[in-house]
């Protein structure tokens, strides 16, 4: 599957990663919602680094449309809160 | 493998779906000449010129921050050596609090840096991807029955569209910190301009309040008594070291 980071660049992952990280995703919504920004860090920290070990970067030749598209490396528990709990619903 | 990913993905790659849907067809775009792509590296390179500006002037507010600090220390030497503790600790208060806000300023720079060198590979990113999009699209052409050509081009088409959109959430993105950045320091400038920050930032930005003057006739106190014990030695009128006139006769803030 081809995984984007949000203003980095795309990867190439095995499809298994499917599941880790979108578990991992969720939890981190979680974390979000209860306001936990050590456990958003974490788990976000936890996605970054999967990417990181399993993904090849995609060569710029490469034309492709992402399976899964990451928010920004640096996404603050702020922007997470208004992006991906219930404000970020709404379409802007 | 579509609408499979978890609610951060979803939410982010609807967003950049929106963001395409808004955008001109992206194939369109790359057929049309090179205005459209133009206009958007144009547009690129004003955002980075916004996020070069402002780190600009918070660069600036920052080495003003230094020099009222390496002054503020010289005034609390001063005052000491004078033996007026209390000024010496309201310039080392009025330091710390500087200190700290030199920190935050710092980290504000550094943010800008990173935003603005990810715009600069963004942008060099995009027009790889767009140079590699004509030549693919002729190669396609050259192999495939015009149906499956068509279809090949348009899925290139989307990974290429995929690209602009996020370039444009990462201008926004920036847009907005930029914005951010400038209000906040519009806003200290204001307050300085208005003495809000005086009771922090007025020995160093040439404000005058009263612990200000007393330090200055400290300054000058002291220049006085180096003068005088000089006139006192050279007229010879000895006991020059008995008493030492009082400084700073001002009552104590």
């Amino acid at each position: 599957m081809i995984v984007r980071i949000a203003g980095e660049g795309q990867f190439k992952l095995p499809d298994e990663d499917l599941d880790r990280l979108n578990k991992l995703d969720n939890a981190a919504v979680e974390a979000v919602e209860a306001g936990d920004e050590a456990r958003f860090q974490e788990l976000w920290g936890q996605m970054l680094a999967m990417v990181a070990a399993d993904g090849n970067a995609l060569e710029d030749d490469e034309l492709v449309e992402s399976d899964i598209i990451l928010p920004p490396r640096d996404t603050t528990i702020e922007e997470a809160r208004h992006e991906f709990t219930g404000e970020g619903l709404i379409p802007d | 493998m579509a609408g499979l990913g978890g609610r951060m993905s979803t939410a982010i790659k609807a967003k950049i779906s929106r963001m395409l849907d808004r955008a001109e067809d992206p194939g369109e775009t790359l057929d049309y000449g090179y205005n459209k792509q133009l206009e958007l590296l144009q547009n690129v390179k004003k955002g980075i010129a916004d996020v070069v500006t402002a780190k600009k002037r918070i660069q600036m507010q920052a080495q003003k921050h230094e020099q009222s600090i390496v002054k503020l220390d010289t005034q609390a030497r001063q005052a000491l050596s004078q033996g007026r503790e209390d000024l010496a600790r309201t310039a080392l208060e009025r330091k710390t609090g500087l200190q700290s806000e030199l920190q935050s300023l710092d980290t504000q720079v550094k943010e800008l840096e990173t935003q603005q060198e990810q715009l600069i590979a963004n942008e060099k990113k995009l027009r790889q991807k767009i140079e590699a999009f004509r030549t693919k699209k002729e190669v396609i052409k050259a192999q495939y029955s015009a149906s499956e050509a068509q279809v090949r081009i348009s899925e290139a088409a989307s990974g290429v569209g995929e690209e602009m959109a996020d370039l444009g959430l990462a201008m926004q993105r920036a847009e907005q910190k930029t914005e951010d950045m400038r209000a906040r320091a519009g806003a200290v400038e204001e307050l300085e301009a208005a003495g809000a920050f005086d009771d922090i930032t007025a020995l160093g930005s040439g404000g005058q309040d009263e612990i200000d003057r007393e330090l200055a006739q400290l300054t000058s106190g002291a220049q006085v008594d180096d003068e005088l014990a000089k006139m006192k030695a050279e007229l010879g009128t000895g006991s020059s070291e008995g008493e030492k006139p009082a400084l700073g006769q001002g009552e104590q803030a």
